[in-house]
């Protein structure tokens, strides 16, 4: 007999919309000197959200100004430990709004309510707890005695973790002294504005954060905007590049957070429960919008045949849907250009002969879905294996030994993640000295904490968010 | 020691390695010299041998007044290709030593680098035209140097990683290791102690290096490449290429293989390199305020992890804790 689940939808009457949002610049809402708007769109089901305003270059530029006067006047003189006080008391409203901002997340941008209220939040408030703390001790963080702030941040965050993402490059900015203008991405915005309201409600003083909305235009603007002195930026490693060579020749600094197509080995000794609990929430966590998934599975041969089944019955078991039902496991996917790009790259498979496979499951009429999907047969030369494909798409490659595992886990330009499943402790140290990415994840997989530092080795960019290393990016 | 063609001026009669000087007297009376000296060949140096450059090119090196040096080798852009074959293949065994190992090493470098101080001295004296205590002074500082980042091979690891008290029951652990394959455009103006400034913190935290040398003065870095080839230095860590920056610099910036970029010593080209070496999101570290000052640019005793850390990325490793 098998029970069928009811729907239980989280209530969206925390969430109090706008039908139109302006830019906030220097602790205002402000309309764009543009003139031009986006339509920020519900991907689960298509339905328009909120229209927000598009900053053009001479929005950038009082948004710049606002927060150079703010860093001169205001924040760069205050006390370490005043700026603290400041951070803690904004992690204490997204503590107390935290189910509002968690459903409005799970709007916005598709990702299931069950991950906006259990992750994304707790850790967007841990980070500016976290971050407060460092206010008064920077010069005990290791560079140097007197340590000072860079001065003007201009930060570019992606869509698939929207208000994390602000709290990963705002807290430590705010910390160390600097003064930020973000701009967060085109098609999930609405979490970042209304933490522009949070910081008007924590009285921040103005020009410290400022929030521009647009799309690439905006972004451009932002980075090409002499008046920063630095920029950082996640997202794909394609905008990276072109954010990079804009940035040479400047005195600018620069992070970047990039792309990845993580391994994930399991060896034949792993626990293959636990196992396969990491591989399937380690690609499908998010929908796979997640630069350090685990978008390969690298699979000891003498095990392949019996932990494939056991991986598809458990992908079988996914709930897809409703992404503000809690019981949802798979929510929507952020865009339809995204459900594009996944499309194009997963048919690259068919065409190059690997096996596909997806199970049973119905996907909801109006908005953008993609079912889970396990890739059999992957070779190393196949697209599927080399490029990043950001979408709940699994491709499963086999290993005879360790040697064998290293190599092709680090046979990538990326290195970001990667995971390592053996009961063997030796055996994982090895595995782990050998990897070349900067967050390895054994017998685990897609944890997170603001102590811990996160960022890539090669073309998934450089500098680290996080813990105690992450506060370099914004000290001179 | 450097050799001078004929007429070139002799500042340094009588020097340490007087074995090579010529007996003057002598010749004078007889018109025959008692002695030839016998002069160096500056080559290459790659993956621990010294070739000439394939292209079979060489230019001239004059001394400060002028005076002619040597040839040294003209490295082409094959050079330096094979320069960055010969550091990736080196990578993985040098970063595999231990610490302790690494810092014997460079440690071993300071001592066959004493014993030779001489011989640089009037390379120094030759090629800036410096008085001999100023020559001195820089390779002592030099020696120094070397073993002042042969005790940090085994520290920075600590200093720079350590454990993350997460918010939940794993073990989690942040540890830096080398970048890979660095190229390093040495200072124009500062061929020993500049030159050791930016290698040696490179290679202690288990990178491994291409080096374009000053192009006016190549011929230390030449001489300092046969130091590490007799200090157990493996083939390939330090991989040394003389010529014109401008000329291969621009390949070796823009190389997939190549993972960071010091670009001290890159002089105007700094900004084209920086550029190039985004397609590949290649590291780069900036000219910093010592980079067009000369020897003296480079005294101060304690540079700091300021080169260690940009040649250096975060590994942070989690584990479950449990029963």
């Amino acid at each position: 007999m098998i029970f069928e689940y009811a729907p239980a939808p989280e209530s969206r009457s925390v969430v109090h919309l706008r039908e139109t949002y302006d830019l906030f610049i220097d602790g205002e809402f402000t309309p764009a000197l543009s003139g031009e708007h986006l339509t920020s769109l519900n991907p689960a089901d298509e339905e328009t959200l909120a229209r927000v305003s598009v900053a053009g270059e001479a929005d950038v530029d009082r948004a710049v100004v606002a927060a150079r006067r703010a860093q001169e006047n205001v924040w760069g003189r205050m006390s370490g430990a005043e700026r603290g006080k400041y951070l803690f008391r904004i992690a204490r409203i997204i503590q107390e709004r935290s189910r509002e901002l968690a459903v409005l997340e799970s709007m916005d941008n598709g990702k299931p309510i069950k991950e906006t209220r259990d992750v994304d939040l707790p850790l967007v408030a841990a980070h500016f707890f976290y971050h407060a703390g460092w206010a008064d001790k920077l010069a005990h963080a290791g560079f140097g005695p007197d340590p000072r702030p860079l001065g003007v941040a201009a930060q570019i965050i992606p869509w698939n973790f929207p208000l994390l993402m602000l709290a990963w490059k705002v807290a430590p900015a705010l910390a160390t002294g600097n003064t930020v203008v973000l701009k967060p991405a085109e098609t999930t915005p609405l979490t970042a504005l209304v933490f522009a309201e949070i910081c008007q409600e924590a009285d921040l003083p103005p020009g410290v954060v400022n929030i521009l909305t647009g799309a690439g235009e905006t972004g451009r603007a932002l980075v090409d905007h002499p008046g920063t002195d630095k920029v950082a930026f996640t997202g794909s490693t394609e905008v990276g590049r072109g954010i990079a060579r804009a940035v040479a020749g400047t005195d600018k600094r620069l992070t970047l957070e990039l792309g990845g197509k993580g391994a994930n080995i399991v060896y034949d000794d792993a626990a293959l429960d636990q196992a396969v609990e990491g591989v399937v929430s380690g690609i499908f966590f998010n929908q796979g919008h997640v630069c350090c998934a685990g978008s390969r599975l690298l699979l000891q041969e003498s095990i392949a045949e019996e932990f494939l089944p056991r991986l598809k019955e458990r992908v079988a078991k996914l709930r897809l849907g409703d992404p503000l039902d809690k019981n949802t496991d798979i929510g929507a996917i952020n865009s339809a250009a995204q459900l594009e790009r996944i499309r194009e790259l997963t048919d690259t498979a068919d065409e190059e002969g690997v096996e596909r496979w997806s199970p049973e499951c119905a996907l909801p009429e109006s908005g953008y879905w993609f079912a889970p999907t396990v890739l059999t047969g992957v070779g190393q030369a196949h697209r599927v294996a080399r490029e990043e494909i950001f979408g709940p798409v699994l491709s499963v490659l086999t290993f005879r030994t360790p040697e064998e595992a290293v190599t092709k886990a680090n046979n990538t330009p990326y290195g970001l993640s990667a995971g390592v499943w053996t009961e063997k402790g030796s055996r994982m140290l090895w595995t782990a000295e050998r990897l070349r990415a900067g967050v390895i994840w054994s017998n685990t997989f897609n944890k997170f904490d603001p102590t811990s530092p996160f960022g890539g080795y090669k073309e998934s960019g450089y500098g680290r968010e996080g813990g105690r290393h992450g506060l370099e990016a914004y000290l001179g | 020691m450097a050799e001078r063609r004929d007429g070139g001026k002799r500042k340094n009669e009588g020097a340490a390695d007087g074995g090579a000087t010529e007996n003057r007297t002598t010749a004078t009376k007889a018109d025959v010299p008692a002695r030839i000296a016998v002069r160096k060949t500056y080559k290459l140096y790659l993956g621990g041998a010294f070739p000439r450059s394939e292209s079979g090119r060489s230019h001239p090196v004059t001394s400060a007044d002028g005076a002619h040096l040597a040839n040294a080798s003209l490295a082409s852009r094959k050079d330096a290709r094979d320069a960055v074959v010969a550091a990736r293949k080196a990578f993985g065994g040098w970063s595999g030593r231990t610490a302790y190992n690494r810092g014997q090493i460079l440690y071993r470098i300071a001592e066959v680098l004493e014993g030779r101080h001489a011989q640089f001295a009037d390379q120094l004296v030759a090629a800036l035209g410096v008085s001999r205590a100023e020559a001195d002074r820089y390779v002592s500082a030099a020696v120094d140097r070397w073993v002042h980042y042969a005790g940090w091979t085994d520290k920075f690891a600590q200093v720079i990683g350590g454990s993350n008290p997460v918010s939940g029951p794993y073990y989690n652990h942040s540890t830096p290791e080398p970048t890979g394959v660095v190229v390093v455009f040495a200072p124009q103006g500062a061929p020993l102690l500049g030159l050791t400034s930016v290698l040696a913190p490179v290679i202690a935290t288990g990178n491994t290096a291409v080096v374009v040398s000053s192009e006016s003065a190549p011929l230390a870095s030449i001489d300092l490449a046969e130091v590490l080839a007799t200090s157990d230095v493996p083939g390939g860590v330090v991989n040394v290429l003389t010529g014109k920056a401008g000329e291969i610099g621009p390949h070796l910036a823009s190389h997939a293989d190549v993972d960071a970029l010091d670009l001290t010593g890159a002089g105007e080209s700094a900004v084209d390199f920086e550029r190039a070496a985004a397609a590949t999101l290649t590291r780069v570290l900036r000219p910093g305020p010592e980079a067009d000052g000369g020897e003296d640019a480079w005294l101060d005793t304690d540079p700091g992890t300021s080169r260690l850390t940009p040649f250096l990325e975060t590994k942070t490793v989690w584990h479950p804790v449990g029963m």
